[in-house]
């Protein structure tokens, strides 16, 4: 058990213009969840990989408890990885697989036996002990390669895309299976995903990066309720929320022919980026004028696709709800965002109150 | 040879000897013909090249192994088995036998050894890696008479290259007069010639190797030569299965190239495989019916080794 700091962290590949990961700090505390989330591309598994030790750092520094480990071997640095395409010995059982780091690190023959039956029972692998890989499924391989990182009793998980190769059903039950395992044995993880869903439901801590950059760290539902930019704001929750073109006069914005009472000044003028959670919106008697496109029905809600004012918006309805091709939509005051246009930063506006009824200008 | 098993009964002791336990693979589509003699058709051209081009010399051998010809083609005599009791029973042909074992365990062992090595190497290399494999593989482009040529002149009496070198450590280098020294340049010269084909092979072998089974393997264990023994080497298994048939055969057949022009013009006491005898027996010697039954025994020997290897290696090569 252990926790990760990393400090001002940079990679570049050589031959490469621009820095694949740069200034990254992040302190991941003892027993946390962390999971990195990004689109591909956005550094993610290379900042995974600094810390397993399969890429070199190119600046900064990487602790594992007490230790910097920029330069200690992957095999010295006390944790254990499970890789996406599962990464098991084919030549090797599954008891062997288990086996095989522990046995290379001189653990006593009984207590490899011992950990890897417990591992076996955590895990459901009993049947399968003697099986080569090839002669199991898809999650019973990825159950091996967890049960591998499990018997290390490592100082870190470190979990990279380990869901990917699986079928959406199948990844929501080891997702669970992840979550519970992590919970007991309360060893530190960092989880980089691609997948918002996954990334929302697994991390007590989510980081999101965008092109070699933290955008924002905090809790799921913080980062939800407040994404730090529209980069956030678009690729956590899902339907993404709607980003409209918008401008600040004082405390109103004008919404294409609608305009909102803030009620309150905020930090900014001119041109900003409004976003609007598709929950967030209701119909009412009056409001934002809206046409309808289509429908896509969810089954326990309805995705409506439309627009207003020539802007593309989309809101989420209770599927008893009557559709109408032309509605009009308010939402709450305290459900606005406001990002810059120019950066994609949020601005800070105080909590507001009430409904915001937009009005025709 | 997997397939040896579909084909329908090969005499009872080849098929014991080539069933393995386990599952039976999967029968493969069978394909109905109308015409009974349409399939015969389409296998007659394959089948009219094996038997020109293996049973019918394979026949031919065999016959003549019974008989001593006449060295001027007048005739031939039926001796019986005389022919392979002379052979086995000469302290010559024992002598090259003894020398064509030593000659391929050497040749394929360090074959397979450096090739192997230098794939490993060059696995790692990240630049220049196309120029340094080129380099290593275009020896392989080199004609086997052109190598031994090559080889020649590097174990020259007055210019090679080996023979200063020993000279500097005081040892006087005889090709083609000293036994042992001759014996040392056929073997460094059939290695060099066969290590890109392994090298390739070996190197193909190690990049077909998941990236993610490799680093796994490096969170897993920390010494390198551990790794690689437990880790990487058994995935390259059936790559060095194919590879040690195709070099035994090289060294017993393959070489021949390399050692006529190594010890044709030179004194009559130099090593030679088996196979060169067959040639030196048969062609200069005019020996037919000896070198016939020679090459019968040569046949004999490549079969059971053959049938050894698949029976007894094949099972502990993993097949991922």
């Amino acid at each position: 058990m252990a926790s990760i700091t990393i400090t001002d962290v940079s990679k570049t590949y050589p031959g490469a213009k621009a820095p694949s990961v740069s200034g990254i700090s992040l302190a991941i505390r003892d027993g946390e969840l962390i999971v990195l989330v990004g689109p591909s591309g956005c550094g993610k598994s290379t900042l995974l990989r600094m810390v397993a030790g399969l890429e070199d750092i190119s600046g900064g520094e990487v602790k594992i408890g007490d230790r910097v480990v920029n330069r200690i071997d992957p095999a010295d640095r006390d944790i254990a990885m499970v890789f996406q395409n599962y990464a098991l010995y084919p030549h090797m059982t599954v008891r062997e697989n288990m086996a095989y780091g522990l046995k290379n690190r001189r653990t006593p023959g009984p207590e490899i036996e011992a950990r890897v039956t417990e591992a076996a029972r955590m895990l459901e692998l009993g049947p399968y002990l003697d099986r080569k890989p090839r002669a199991l499924s898809g999650g019973q391989r990825q159950r091996v390669a967890m049960g591998r990182a499990v018997v290390r009793q490592p100082s870190a998980f470190l979990f990279d895309e380990p869901l990917s190769n699986l079928d959406a059903k199948l990844r929501v039950t080891m997702r669970g299976e992840i979550r519970r395992l992590q919970k007991r044995l309360g060893t530190t993880s960092l989880y980089v995903t691609h997948d918002q869903l996954e990334a929302m439901t697994l991390a007590d801590r989510l980081v999101v990066l965008n092109e070699g950059r933290i955008e924002q760290v905090g809790a799921p539902l913080d980062i939800y309720l407040r994404p730090a930019s529209t980069f956030v704001a678009s690729f956590i929750g899902a339907p993404a929320m709607n980003l409209l073109d918008a401008e600040l006069d004082g405390a109103r914005l004008r919404l294409g022919t609608s305009v909102i009472e803030l009620g309150q000044l905020p930090g900014a003028k001119g041109a900003v980026t409004l976003g609007i959670r598709a929950e967030d919106l209701v119909p009412s008697a009056t409001g934002l004028p809206f046409r309808t496109d289509f429908i896509e029905e969810l089954g326990a809600q309805r995705l409506v696709h439309g627009h207003i004012d020539g802007q593309p918006l989309v809101l989420t309805l209770d599927p008893a709800m009557q559709i109408d091709s032309e509605m009009r939509l308010s939402v709450a005051a305290a459900k606005l965002h406001l990002f810059e246009t120019s950066t994609g930063k949020r601005i800070a506006t105080a909590a507001r109150s009430g409904l915001a009824v937009p009005q025709p200008a | 040879m997997r397939d040896a098993t579909h084909h329908p009964a090969p005499p009872g002791l080849i098929r014991r000897w080539l069933s393995r336990p386990g599952p039976a693979p999967e029968p493969a589509k069978r394909v109905q013909f109308d015409q009974p003699l349409l399939p015969w058709l389409f296998l007659a051209p394959q089948l009219a090249v094996i038997f020109v081009f293996f049973y019918w010399p394979s026949v031919q051998a065999i016959t003549s192994s019974f008989y001593i010809e006449d060295p001027f083609g007048f005739g031939s005599t039926f001796v019986g088995i005389d022919n392979y009791k002379d052979a086995l029973g000469s302290r010559e042909y024992q002598r090259i036998a003894g020398f064509t074992a030593l000659f391929t365990v050497l040749v394929t062992a360090f074959s397979l050894g450096l090739g192997l090595l230098f794939a490993v190497k060059a696995d790692k290399v990240i630049r220049g890696r196309t120029s340094y494999r080129t380099a290593l593989i275009a020896v392989y482009a080199i004609a086997p008479p052109v190598a031994g040529l090559m080889g020649m002149m590097l174990f020259d009496q007055h210019i090679g290259p080996f023979v200063r070198l020993a000279a500097w450590f005081g040892y006087d280098m005889k090709v083609g007069i000293n036994y042992w020294d001759t014996a040392f340049a056929m073997i460094l010269v059939s290695v060099w010639k066969q290590v890109p084909y392994n090298f390739i092979f070996f190197l193909s072998g190690l990049q077909s190797i998941p990236a993610s089974v490799r680093e796994a393997s490096v969170i897993d264990c920390r010494n390198g030569f551990t790794r690689f023994r437990t880790a990487i080497l058994p995935l390259l298994a059936p790559t060095a299965f194919f590879l040690l048939i195709i070099n035994i055969t090289y060294a017993l057949f393959d070489t021949f190239a390399v050692i006529d022009v190594m010890v044709k013009d030179k004194p009559a006491n130099n090593p030679m495989t088996l196979v060169y005898k067959v040639y030196n027996d048969g062609f200069r010697g005019n020996d037919i019916g000896g070198s016939a039954a020679q090459s019968v025994i040569l046949m004999v020997i490549v079969l059971v080794l053959t049938l050894i290897q698949f029976r007894w290696l094949e099972r502990r090569v993993h097949y991922g």
